[in-house]
């Protein structure tokens, strides 16, 4: 490997492309060359650093410094003035990314934006590396955690018993403890199934992403798709499974292709495969496309999805993790979940506990939208007040509106009043309040927002996705939007909202599967929270 | 000929019915699964027809129907919509005289909603054939339907 004094290197992500970063790129290696210096600066493709709308960004390194909105014209100036003389050209540079906020702080008072500091995990290398060159990844330290393993010989019970330490919770939604999962499914007896031969057991990545508004996992298989192969391999290593597979939605080409790439390099560098690091395990990857069903992130309906079906959800219990892929024990895990997981076992779990709170060791990823002057994505520790993510990261109600609400979680979500908001982003804390971390999606609204038309547009959403399967989800959505649609559009009765309420309850008591049962909640919190807003709605202001 | 070599490259169990649906649409330049390509879905795989058909109905991204040169795809979920995205859908309507699950008589739209894109952060969104259109308005959309007309 050639050592560069100064990487380029250029986020790329739908919203860079869009804004022409291949042909930013293209000119900055025409004029690198022109000047022959493609020697000592390297330009290279990173996953995006999550900030968007903010055109093709390019960072400089090991300077920190940004370019925001670059355009192919500004090249030769950057090039000439910063790479060549060391001078920031001025006026298009943007402060280095961890003071960023120190720059802000001077203007405004306070530390805002998304380029201020954050702690990331599992999005350590996904803004620094090209994730389509494992020589990068290498060199940056990925496959730390299977190289310490196997070195070590770290038996798959020791692996198990460090991730329970660690605290690992998933982060898909439900918070469920990673190491207690992976030993319920290394524990079950693995019975003889109807296709595959006996004694199989199976680790599924669940990349079905599709709560609205969250973009997590599409970062961190775009930005390092190698971490989720060496997180994969652990895990299969740990509960005993040969084989595992990725479920990603159709919809994520770039996310498909990357991952793709990278399974064929680790398997050229012995890190995936027949005899990983000779160590004696083999683990072989592959990757399933979705086809356009949220239905399909809930775990039993992506197994059905898998195994080439509708994807219904299964009854549960049993659960996956002794009934699951080909009726064969499966450990179904988040991409955020098992991107951790490689850290934990390079660094160890004490050093993971150290981070977050005591019930919710770790980061998490939120993706900040809506009316925010910075939306975007931030890795931070969990529990960070939901006040710092939307003022601190999120720089604030834009056009210097008033806030009103924020729904966290996603559709499947619940609407916060301004009276929460300075609640701590853990699952612990969030319950306590009735409230719900979800995929970590935090939209916010501002003052001028209606929340009558937010819940009908929930309400459209669950009704187009229930998979139709059980009574109460399949009837139980569209009378909820019948409901809310009428009441939008002013000719709300009389108990309209006790019925949507009742018939929300229901559902969550009666549906098959957390589709069915979750619309409650951004139902129960929008009537709760916005109370008066609903009852105007219904002309009937002031009398409840 | 096409078909079969789609097929060749899976194994005929059941759990690659999405893959060789998602190709043998891919495939397609009218973007859709055909009659034929559902029963020789159903042949390799071994699965009963109507089975085949149960799970290309399923998904959103399957269509028995033909459709348009460019399949344009606006996202209708809460982020989207708090950003105006009826607006949007208002606005392809009326430029493209279809409704949602239409395609336009010259075959060259067709208008289809989708859920999260993961695009959120440049709500509204919507993406055409592969590509994504973020912070989108109504003169935005004006363009590059009017592009795409003139790309004929």
């Amino acid at each position: 490997m050639s050592v560069f004094r100064t990487h380029v290197l250029l986020p790329v992500d739908e919203g860079t492309a869009q804004a022409g970063v291949f042909e930013v790129k293209r000119r900055l290696e025409k004029e690198l060359n022109a000047r022959q210096l493609l020697d000592e600066v390297k330009v290279l493709e990173s996953g995006s650093v999550g900030i968007v709308g903010k055109g093709v960004i390019l960072a400089v390194y090991p300077d920190r410094i940004y370019y925001f909105n670059v355009r192919e014209e500004d090249v030769p100036r950057i090039i000439d003035e910063h790479l060549l003389k060391g001078r920031v050209v001025a006026g298009l540079a943007h402060a280095p990314i961890a003071t960023m906020g120190a720059a802000k702080a001077a203007a405004r008072g306070a530390k805002v934006g998304l380029t201020r500091e954050q702690r990331r995990i599992v999005l350590d290398k996904a803004w620094t590396v090209d994730p389509e060159n494992i020589d990068e990844v290498l060199a940056a330290g990925g496959y730390k955690g299977i190289e310490k393993i196997f070195t070590d010989k770290i038996q798959p019970e020791a692996v198990i018993e460090e991730i329970k330490r660690s605290g690992l919770r998933g982060r898909g939604g439900a918070g469920f403890p990673t190491g207690m999962k992976w030993e319920f499914t290394r524990k079950a007896p693995s019975a003889a199934g109807r296709t595959a031969s006996g004694g199989e057991k199976f680790i599924i990545c669940n990349a079905d992403e599709g709560e609205p508004g969250t973009f997590k996992d599409r970062l961190i298989l775009e930005g390092d798709p190698h971490r989720l192969i060496e997180a994969m391999t652990i895990a299969g290593y740990a509960i005993g499974a040969g084989r595992g597979f990725v479920y990603i939605r159709g919809e994520y080409e770039l996310s498909i292709e990357r991952l793709r790439k990278a399974i064929s390099q680790a398997r050229k560098y012995g890190l995936l495969g027949k005899n990983i690091l000779e160590s004696g395990y083999s683990f072989e990857l592959e990757i399933r496309k979705g086809a356009g069903a949220y239905v399909c992130g809930e775990e039993t309906a992506l197994i059905e999805s898998l195994e080439g079906k509708r994807g219904n959800p299964r009854v549960k219990p049993p659960y996956p993790v002794t009934n699951g892929l080909w009726q064969k024990p499966t450990a179904v895990n988040n991409v955020e979940t098992l991107a951790n997981v490689p850290a934990i076992m390079a660094n160890g779990a004490e050093w993971f506990r150290k981070i977050g709170t005591d019930k919710c060791p770790g980061t998490k990823v939120f993706t900040i939208l809506g009316h925010v002057e910075y939306p975007g994505l931030v890795e931070t520790d969990m529990g960070t007040p939901l006040r710092e993510i939307i003022f601190g990261y999120g720089g604030g109600i834009r056009g210097g509106k008033k806030f009103k609400a924020a729904l966290l979680g996603g559709a499947a979500g619940v609407f916060l009043s301004e009276r929460l908001l300075d609640v701590k982003m853990d699952y612990e804390s969030l319950k306590e309040n009735k409230a719900v971390l979800g995929s970590g999606a935090v939209l916010v609204m501002d003052e001028e927002t209606s929340i009558v038309d937010m819940l009908f547009s929930i309400a459209k959403f669950f009704a187009h996705e229930s998979c139709g399967q059980c009574v109460p989800c399949r009837i139980g959505t569209h009378q909820i939007l019948d409901i809310i649609y009428r009441v939008r559009q002013g000719k709300g009765r009389e108990g309209d909202l006790e019925t949507i309420l009742a018939l929300a309850e229901a559902m969550f008591r009666s549906s098959l599967c957390p589709l069915g049962q979750s619309l409650v909640m951004p139902v129960r919190s929008a009537l709760e929270n916005f109370k008066d807003e609903f009852a105007m709605a219904i002309g009937h202001a002031g009398k409840s | 000929m096409k078909r079969d070599k789609i097929l060749k490259q899976y194994e005929g169990t059941g759990d690659n019915l999405l893959a060789v649906l998602h190709d043998m649409q891919d495939a397609n330049p009218e973007h859709y699964l055909s009659d034929d390509d559902l029963r020789a879905a159903a042949d390799y795989l071994k699965l009963p027809y109507s089975f085949v058909y149960g799970v290309a109905t399923f998904y959103t991204m399957y269509s028995l129907k033909p459709r348009g040169k460019n399949l344009i795809r606006v996202c209708q979920s809460p982020p989207c919509h708090l950003l105006g995205s009826s607006t949007i859908s208002l606005e392809l309507i009326r430029l493209l005289g279809v409704g949602f699950g239409e395609t336009t008589p010259d075959k060259l739209f067709t208008l289809e909603m989708t859920s999260c894109l993961g695009v959120c952060g440049v709500a509204p969104a919507m993406m055409i054939n592969k590509r994504v259109y973020g912070n989108l308005t109504k003169e935005r959309i004006a363009e590059v339907i009017e592009g795409l007309r003139r790309a004929q």
